[in-house]
């Protein structure tokens, strides 16, 4: 069954295919440094996924829409789907992976996630958890109106919304307790 | 006297609202979709797609893009001699049905736009996406038919060869039946001295949208094929895979890694799936393919598309008499592994809750050059339970009664349980009235009635509006002998097992697969209640054909009813099993030990070995009862003697602006009866989601086609799913009815929501303009579509009905109201 797949593994003589240039891209993700290259085109999204192995950041549409890829790029929530990685150039980028790792460390929002069945598939949870991550840093204590409008940017087809929008005034509160920051 | 706890010990973890075990890797990014699958020398697809819903192919040139950088091969189904496999209708739903054929990549008939006709692999998807571009494929576009009653005319064929576009004819006759009388005598009855509501309800078409895209990988490397797949059905692919490619079944290992959500949209067995597995065995590289979103609108199956043609009997007091409905269901252009079957589960939910003395289902199924139609969150129940729900409101306002009122007359009383129904089903058990009682209390229904009489009277240009919605579902698909007699082609078993580790961990293996549900923490609440083991030591292992190599996967809310049961009997059967060890190392009688908390006691003494304890000592075996096999594992298979049957009361009042058409949600209260609650979370959790896609039915969703069978709704951009600026926070309580057809007496909860919301809904909207002689908005109702209607009312013309659409217009070819939200 296996054909010999030889014929196409370098261009044929004469032929002008052009090789994309790539570019270096040094950046910070998660407050370790990295360095890979990709080419100009190469969405953010995909830079993180495919270049640096960091699959926590999930793409649902592509376009924009949905905001699972949300990201935080210099502490603000950015659609890395709508973004060159070669823009994120000397940027500091924070994914889910940024915010805590294990069960000992998480986050009051991964915390208030967990508490309050805020998720159930989990597809969409890592743009939920960094948009909402950035918004308590600037409004620690949001009313139930702004917890709501905070996430509208977002789709989530699994749980209503309603353990989402009580999660985010959980984090507030867990922050505000002390929790890990 | 010490103070006992009388609490019984099973119930110290089911009914506790546990935090999930799954959450953990899903919060922290640790999580392995199948995307993020990476393999030594993968390859990736990008798939060429046709533009047209209906045309011939006549050539596809290749050589451009076989010539590309880093293209390995370009393929179309001629380079497949031997074929590819074939995507499976799984219930023929009669013997005669036309059934097109439907290969996983064109040969030469494009049925409709987004099939595959040829197949890119290159060293990155980057580059098998550009390459795609590259391949010419010239087609002569054939005339496309798009709308059922279109189809219905059989005169532009979907499938020209198959003659028709007719699939298949389904009735069920209460009078043939032996279930109740004639209808037609009913009817007849009804026009002389009674009252006769004729309405025609359309189910527009829908997309399933779960959050994260279809993606599949196959390593055909080694001695088994191995495919991880974003699938609710591992089970059933594998089997499918071998029955449909000669592939031998032990030569195929089918993942469900962690799945983004599925709503009956990947219940499927897809050509993506069927073609990524040919060409990774035609290279010998593992190779990936990740659908765009776009993708995954225009070629994961769609939803629902019905029309519902209803005529209901009843006595000048609002008793119903009979109740009659024609189906017109589009399949779509293939019919779909349970396509078919979809509309006709409606058969026995069109009556519901109530005591109608006569019935008659009749569905007509029908082929167009659109998407494939399958399940979709409730699938076929929603529909039937909108029409249902629709014309009791219809009929309350014909006679002149408050909604409640007329179903309270209809509906069966709690005391007359076990109750068989018009079609024929047993329902175990329900109390309408106290699922309606705790509603109304909740809604505060009398106060907000009071409030849109006196908004009414005030002139308000804001009106409120209350919906009602009174459903019962049947779920738990299902007894194995009912399929076979409805010619589906599997059973409806589940299959469960349960190893005793050694050091006292339990591992349990489900053949169901979840993908958002959380079975996981519920499996392990049952099981630790079952053995007396903590929560933390069970561990629940799914969706690997080589772990659970016995399984029908997720889908119909079966999971609980059925693969629950499954494992607790699995559970009873490892005590049993480890009983006469523990009375050998208890030196007593079996008949002496009694099994509590997880531990083996001789009855009048304070002797006893835990059965974890068991486990350790049948694990070194030293010391066993010679007749035995050092081994107290088991394992269990379930056949469900019945579907269960959920039920709750939806209240909603919306409130409608007669200047705009906006509509907003103002309050909405359900009340489910679902039995035994495992964990009370997640059921919450269940009935929010649900809520919400059922909601986005009444308000927001459609999938639109062009005249020419483009999909216009082809992004999340134009397919509006809804956001936390369309919803409200719900009220949720539960009363409870325990169903007797399995042990814990449990139902089914996942479609429950959805099934229940949409009729609450729009009812609500057209109860706020019904004396502005509205009887029906057509879903999604949008501003434009309310305000259209409102505009409308008063003209003659529309007072009489309200038309739903027209009959020469394309499938709901109405753009220009889809992109627009709720207006709230």
């Amino acid at each position: 069954m296996t054909e010999q797949i030889m014929s196409h593994t370098s261009p044929p003589v004469g032929s002008d295919i052009t090789v994309e240039p790539l570019h270096e891209i040094t950046l910070s993700v998660n407050g370790a440094p990295h360095t890979a290259t990709a080419p100009a085109r190469r969405l953010l999204s995909d830079f993180l996924r495919r270049e640096l192995g960091l699959t926590g950041t999930h793409v649902g549409c592509e376009h924009g829409v949905c905001g699972a890829c949300t990201v935080l790029v210099d502490g603000a929530p950015m659609r890395s789907c709508l973004m060159f990685a070669i823009s994120a150039q000397g940027h500091e980028i924070t994914t889910v992976e940024g915010l805590g790792t294990d069960m000992d460390n998480l986050s009051p929002v991964q915390q208030a996630f967990k508490e309050c069945h805020a998720l159930q598939c989990g597809f969409c949870t890592p743009g939920f958890l960094t948009t909402i991550h950035a918004f308590l840093e600037t409004n620690p204590s949001p009313t139930e109106a702004e917890a709501r409008e905070v996430v509208s940017g977002n789709l989530c087809r699994c749980t209503g919304y309603q353990n989402i929008i009580k999660a985010v005034l959980r984090a507030a509160e867990i922050r505000r307790e002390g929790g890990a920051a | 006297m010490t103070a006992v706890d009388e609490r019984p010990a099973e119930s110290a973890e089911i009914g506790k609202a546990r935090r999930r075990k799954e959450d953990q890797r899903l919060i922290t990014g640790r999580t392995k979709w199948t995307d993020n699958i990476v393999l030594p020398g993968m390859l990736h697809l990008a798939m060429v797609r046709s533009p047209f819903a209906h045309a011939k192919v006549t050539s596809i040139d290749t050589e451009a893009a076989k010539g590309a950088t880093n293209v390995v091969a370009v393929y179309t189904a001629a380079d497949f001699p031997d074929g590819m496999g074939a995507c499976a209708n799984a219930w023929p739903i009669t013997p005669e049905q036309v059934t097109p054929d439907h290969l996983p990549m064109v040969t030469e008939h494009v049925a409709c736009a987004g099939e595959i006709v040829a197949v890119v692999v290159a060293r990155s998807a980057a580059a098998a996406r550009d390459a795609a571009e590259l391949v010419d494929v010239d087609y002569e576009e054939l005339p496309a038919v798009l709308d059922a009653k279109e189809a219905l005319k059989d005169e532009v064929l979907a499938h020209p060869d198959k003659g028709t576009n007719k699939s298949a004819f389904w009735r069920l006759d209460s009078a043939e039946a032996g279930t109740g009388g004639s209808v037609d005598e009913a009817i007849a009855k009804a026009r002389e001295d009674g009252i006769v509501i004729e309405r025609e309800y359309r189910q527009q078409r829908l997309v399933p949208a779960f959050m994260e895209p279809r993606s599949t990988v196959v390593d055909p490397t080694g001695e088994q094929v191995t495919m991880w797949t974003s699938t609710q059905v591992p089970h059933i692919l594998r089997f499918l895979i071998a029955a449909t490619t000669g592939m031998p079944e032990s030569k195929i290992r089918v993942i469900a890694p962690d799945v983004g959500g599925g709503f009956g949209g990947k219940l499927q067995t897809t050509p993506e799936e069927f073609i990524t597995l040919a060409v990774a065995r035609k290279l010998g590289k593992p190779a990936k393919y990740t659908e765009t979103r776009s993708e995954s609108l225009l070629s994961a199956h769609h939803g629902r598309d019905q029309y519902q043609m209803l005529t209901l009997a009843a006595t000048k007091d609002g008793t119903v008499t009979g109740l009659k409905v024609d189906l017109l269901a589009n399949l779509g252009a293939y019919v779909a592994i349970v396509g078919g079957g979809v509309p006709v589960l409606g058969a026995w939910m069109f009556h519901a809750i109530y005591k109608f003395p006569a019935y008659q289902f009749n569905c007509q199924t029908v082929l167009t050059n659109t998407t494939w139609v399958d399940a979709y969150r409730g699938a076929g129940r929603p529909e039937a339970t909108f029409a249902i729900e629709r014309l009791m409101d219809e009929l309350a306002a014909e006679v002149g009664v408050d909604p409640l009122e007329i179903r309270e007359k209809n509906w069966i009383k709690h005391e007359e349980f076990p109750f068989v129904s018009v079609s024929g089903m047993t329902y175990d058990s329900g109390n309408y009235e106290a699922a309606t009682a705790r509603a109304k209390e909740l809604f505060g229904y009398d106060e907000l009635r009071a409030e849109q009489k006196q908004r009414r009277q005030s002139g308000d240009p804001v009106q409120l509006g209350i919906g009602v919605s009174t459903f019962t579902e049947m779920c738990g698909l299902a007894p194995s002998r009912v399929l076979g007699q409805l010619s589906y082609g599997a059973g409806g078993w589940e299959s469960a097992a349960i190893r005793m580790l050694p050091t006292g961990k339990v591992e349990v293996i489900t053949g169901t697969s979840p993908h958002g549900q959380g079975h996981e923490t519920a499996w392990s609440q049952i099981v630790a209640d079952r053995l007396g083991v903590p929560f933390d030591d069970v561990e629940v292992l799914h969706g690997d054909t080589a772990i659970a190599y016995k399984g029908l996967d997720t889908y119909g809310s079966r999971s609980l009813v059925v693969g629950g049961e499954a494992v607790v009997r699995a559970a009873d059967k490892v005590i049993e099993k480890a009983k006469p060890f523990a009375a050998h190392l208890l030196e007593a009688s079996v008949d002496d030990l009694e099994f509590k908390d997880g531990r083996y006691a001789v009855k009048g003494t304070d002797k006893g070995v835990g059965i974890t304890e068991v486990a350790l000592a049948t694990f070194a075996s030293h010391n066993y009862p010679d007749h035995l096999e050092p081994g107290i594992d088991a394992d269990a298979t379930y056949d469900p003697v019945d579907f269960s049957f959920p039920h709750g009361t939806h209240l909603c009042a919306m409130e409608v602006d007669t200047e705009t058409g906006a509509s907003t949600i103002r309050k909405y209260v359900c009340v489910d009866d679902i039995g035994q609650v495992i964990n009370p979370l997640i059921v919450e959790g269940q009935v929010h989601g649900g809520l919400v896609q059922g909601i986005a039915q009444a308000l927001w969703e459609e999938a639109v086609y062009d005249d020419n069978g483009t999909l216009v709704t082809g992004s999340f951009v134009d397919y509006t799913l809804p956001t936390t600026a369309d919803t409200i926070n719900f009220v949720t309580d539960n009363t409870t009815s325990l169903a007797t057809t399995n042990t814990l007496g449990t139902k089914g909860v996942g479609e429950a929501g959805t099934i229940a919301s949409t009729p609450a809904v729009v009812n609500a909207i057209v109860d706020a303009v019904r004396d502005r002689g509205i009887h029906d908005i057509q879903m999604p109702c949008t501003p434009a579509r309310v305000w259209a209607a409102l505009q409308s009312a008063g003209s003659a013309e529309v007072a009489q009905a309200q038309p739903h659409f027209h009959e020469e217009a394309a499938n709901n070819a109405d753009p220009g109201t889809t992109g627009e939200g709720s207006g709230s």
